[in-house]
């Protein structure tokens, strides 16, 4: 076919000589720049094809001349870091969780590694700071339902808290009382309770509250409503609440109960990982 | 029943001449209410079925009769039917497993029983005369639809850049329907399918009648691919905020949903083929490559990755066929080749019309073009595994996708090539036309997302990008500034032209709008790729014994001014597009008529040229 030739003093190219709606089309060559990094990038694509694992053969592909792969990459990353950090490791896991202090280059290491556990780990709970939330613990107070010693903060960690998983977790149960206790002797008890952490509350309502609580509480929350660690019963003296201090939040506390619950870590983080965090988690700011 | 002789005589036609037969039946319909009325008493059921029947055996009877005998015995199984379908959707709505399939079914039985309403409406009638010239109605619909899906898609992508800004505005009474997770879905379905569909559709109808010179092949069938696809469009939409989806993204819509969209694709392939094949230029334009690529690879995608085994033939939910990395990796090899040629390859069939059109000067080079085509649609099929990088996906496959990608890099360039260097000559243009602007900024888009993802398919880079909001930027400098600004020039193009009017009502309006949808570009994909690296260092960041430093909650925090800005970006360019919405309208209600329309169907093909 022939190409339209176009008037030299305007330099058109050719065209191809097809018209379509009255588009047409030049002959130009492709640009040569363009033609040769193409032919690079396709060089480029067969060396790196001979160099790395590319053609899927009947049982494996071929490996490449690097023998690289992904998870080869992955695993020498991990044992590079696990083999520098043994010696400090092996040295946390069987010092004195008390003493660790002492020593401040293991101390550091151990915090380092601690706020890195509780950030993949804890802080979708307790929130990134350790402030918690309504049924998670605040960690950054001196108000400890299991203890706040560091190893109290270990074994809640290794066991957990009313899991069905770990035999060791942490259990105390407190009865749901609405199923069957007048809405009288709540109202009483919710009151009673108020009055313990200097609540506004109504007095007529205490001597009824103070009954039930003496029947029902006592044994585990005290007398004096301080609570008992050995139980995870929460100090009810205090400003400091779980579920809310309000009335309504303290009267549904008492009828339906709370029974919180956190996952044992043994089975997930290494000795190591679990004292560093334990350490890291008794120096928030309120470790007993 | 007894019919008078009377018309069956004068039925007889002397004349083969459709337009004559047209008219003889309608004399005659006319001349028969009384054994319509018989039969209609008898049995009205039946009536409006049979009646047509017997008029029609009285008045045809040659080939051409018999034709629209069967033409119109068609018509009568249709109505049956779409009465029988509505009724089996009512039925399916009734014993629906979920409100997402309840809903839908609704939808299909109001569809279909307005259908039968209508379709019953019309017999009888005269058929209207055979239409001449390009069948623009269609195109005319698609147009309003791209302009108002994309309104709506952009407006929802506002709203979920809003609500993870400022996650309270997951309204608690809204939940389970109105929440980031659900509008999600909505809006990528809203601006590609919905906004960018529509605009592939009426472009695609548009160009392939200009370059091949014939109307439309299939008659009415044109009309069937565009409401079907709006209904896919609904069906899918309604049903994403009621929460059926597959969970596969771009390919969400359930499995009943996805069975429709296969109807209507084919038959949006048999017309756009049709025309093809029956065009009057001796050489297809390279426009209609890419839209003949783009059709038929969304369709072999389409039906491979959706192939799936319902629960219930009454619910909604469905089993994938495929299971773990072997989906992902089919999802993802449809995923990228749904970019790769929904929004590339047929987007430059767009490209491949307007610009030249607009420009009023020739493609640059008929080889290139070849070239790219053919590199373009071979090695995209093979970079999706890129998205999968450092997964469980085997490390060759890895290589694969990632190798393609890079040697992708030239043949995506050549597009953009042929379309800036058709500006040669006429380089002014770009600063007294901003219609031309608007076509070159999104090729330059196209230029830098093509360049950009390459890039972000090495692994090394991949390794730092993947899962953060880079991805987001890239996606987004795509298609706002690639499929969205080209979307814009097309449509100023074309309305005029559609509904005869001399210009558009304002330039001035297309200018802001060019200037709105630019900063709007800049300040999202900026946003995008300062958070996306920031998050991918945080994200990264050990210390010497290998200890994460950062959460991911202090990465969502130390992204909030970023989303800030993104979502003024957003917003700049959701108002452009409002501002183009005003400017069509006002320039098809107002706008002065055009003297002369196009001289239609003229061949001027390469005999007519070079003789």
């Amino acid at each position: 076919m022939m190409g339209e030739k176009q008037d030299p003093k305007t330099a058109e190219p050719e065209t191809t000589g097809h018209v379509w709606d009255g588009i047409r089309e030049y002959n130009n060559p492709m640009p040569r720049w363009w033609l040769w990094t193409l032919y690079a990038t396709i060089v480029w694509g067969i060396g790196y094809m001979i160099l790395y694992p590319a053609w899927p053969l009947v049982s494996q592909a071929t490996p490449g001349l690097l023998g690289y792969s992904s998870r080869g990459e992955l695993a020498h990353t991990l044992e590079e870091f696990n083999e520098r950090n043994a010696p400090l490791d092996a040295a946390l896991v069987t010092a004195e969780l008390a003493d660790v202090h002492a020593d401040a280059n293991l101390m550091e290491y151990a915090l380092r590694g601690g706020a890195a556990v509780y950030q993949a780990h804890c802080s979708q709970c307790h929130g990134s700071g350790g402030n918690g939330a309504v049924g998670y613990p605040n960690l950054l107070d001196d108000d400890w339902l299991w203890g706040g010693s560091l190893e109290d903060i270990r074994y809640t960690v290794v066991h957990g808290i009313r899991n069905d998983a770990d035999e060791g977790a942490r259990f105390s149960q407190m009865p749901a009382y609405g199923e069957f206790m007048e809405d009288e002797q709540i109202d009483g008890v919710v009151h009673y309770v108020l009055s313990l952490s200097g609540q506004d509350h109504d007095p007529y309502a205490l001597s009824l509250g103070a009954i039930v609580y003496a029947e029902n509480c006592v044994s585990c929350h005290g007398e004096d409503g301080r609570g008992n660690q050995a139980e995870g019963a929460p100090n009810l003296t205090d400003p400091i609440w779980l579920y809310g201090g309000s009335e309504d939040a303290i009267r549904e506390s008492v009828a339906y109960s709370r029974h919180g619950v956190m996952p044992n870590w043994n089975t997930r983080l290494t000795e190591a990982q679990i004292r560093q965090v334990a350490i890291y988690v008794h120096q928030l700011g309120g470790g007993e | 029943m007894t019919i008078s002789p009377a018309p069956m005589i004068r039925c007889l036609p002397r004349t083969w001449e459709i337009g004559v037969l047209e008219r003889e039946s309608a004399r005659i319909v006319r001349h028969v209410p009384a054994a319509q009325k018989s039969v209609g008493t008898a049995c009205p059921a039946l009536s409006t079925v049979t009646n047509l029947h017997f008029n029609q055996l009285r008045v045809y009877c040659g080939t051409k009769a018999w034709m629209e005998y069967w033409k119109h015995m068609l018509q009568g199984v249709l109505i049956t039917a779409l009465g029988c379908g509505s009724l089996l959707a009512a039925i399916a709505a009734n014993f629906a497993r979920d409100i997402a399939y309840m809903v839908n079914a609704l939808t299909v039985m109001v569809v279909l029983f307005g259908l039968f309403i209508w379709m019953i409406r019309r017999v009888g009638e005269p058929a209207r005369p055979q239409p001449v010239g390009y069948a623009d109605g269609v195109i005319r619909a698609g147009v309003v639809a791209t302009a108002l899906w994309g309104v709506v898609g952009m407006l929802v992508g506002v709203v979920i850049a809003l609500q993870l800004t400022f996650p309270q505005l997951n309204i608690e009474w809204g939940d389970g329907f109105l929440n980031f997770g659900r509008l999600r879905p909505l809006h990528t379905s809203a601006v590609i399918f919905a906004f960018g569909g529509n605009a592939l559709l009426c472009t695609s109808f548009y160009v392939v009648q200009r370059t091949s010179a014939v109307r439309l092949w299939g008659g009415n069938l044109a009309w069937f691919v565009f409401w079907g696809y709006q209904l896919v469009i609904v069906l899918a939409a309604t049903g994403y905020l009621l929460g059926a989806t597959q969970s596969k993204e771009y390919a969400e819509p359930e499995w009943y949903v996805d069975l429709w969209l296969t109807v209507v694709w084919v038959a949006y392939l048999a017309v756009f083929l049709g025309t093809i094949i029956k065009r009057r230029e001796p050489h297809i334009y390279v426009a209609n490559w890419f839209f003949l690529a783009f059709i038929i690879t969304i369709a072999m995608l389409h039906v491979v990755n959706n192939i799936s085994i319902p629960v219930s033939i009454l619910g909604s939910k469905s089993v994938q066929l495929f299971a773990g990395v072997q989906d992902a990796m089919t999802q993802w090899w449809y995923a990228h080749n749904a970019v790769g040629f929904f929004l590339t390859a047929g987007f430059l069939g767009m490209m491949y019309y307007f610009v030249p059109k607009q420009a009023e000067r020739p493609v640059y080079s008929y080889k290139l073009s070849i070239v790219h085509f053919w590199s373009l649609i071979f090695m995209y099929m093979w970079a999706g595994p890129h998205h999968l990088h450092y997964t469980a996906l085997p490390d060759w496959a890895s290589t694969l996708g990632m190798v393609f990608s890079v040697m992708l890099w030239m043949p995506s360039w050549g597009g953009m090539i042929n379309g800036l260097m058709t500006l040669s000559g006429v380089w002014d243009k770009i600063r007294t036309d901003p219609i031309i602007r608007m076509m070159v900024a999104s090729l330059a888009f196209y230029g830098m997302a093509t360049f950009e993802g390459p890039m972000m398919s090495i692994k090394a880079v991949n390794s730092l990008s993947h899962y953060t909001d880079w991805t987001i930027g890239h996606v987004h400098s795509a298609a706002l500034g690639w499929n969205g600004l080209i979307t814009f020039a097309c449509l100023y193009f074309l309305v005029p032209k559609l509904w005869n009017r001399k210009q558009l009502w304002s330039l001035n309006l297309v200018n802001w709008h060019f200037w709105l949808a630019m900063v709007g570009i800049v300040f999202y994909a900026a946003s995008m790729w300062v958070t996306g690296i920031m998050e991918g260092l945080l994200w990264r960041e050990v210390d010497q014994n290998g200890f994460l430093i950062n959460s991911f909650a202090d990465t969502v925090a130390a992204k909030y001014p970023m989303y800030l800005v993104r979502t003024l970006g957003g917003l700049l360019y959701l108002l452009g597009a409002v501002l183009m919405c005003y400017n069509l309208w006002k320039t098809i209600v107002s706008g002065e008529a055009r003297e002369k329309a196009d001289t239609p169907m003229s061949i001027t093909g390469t005999a007519g040229a070079v003789s």
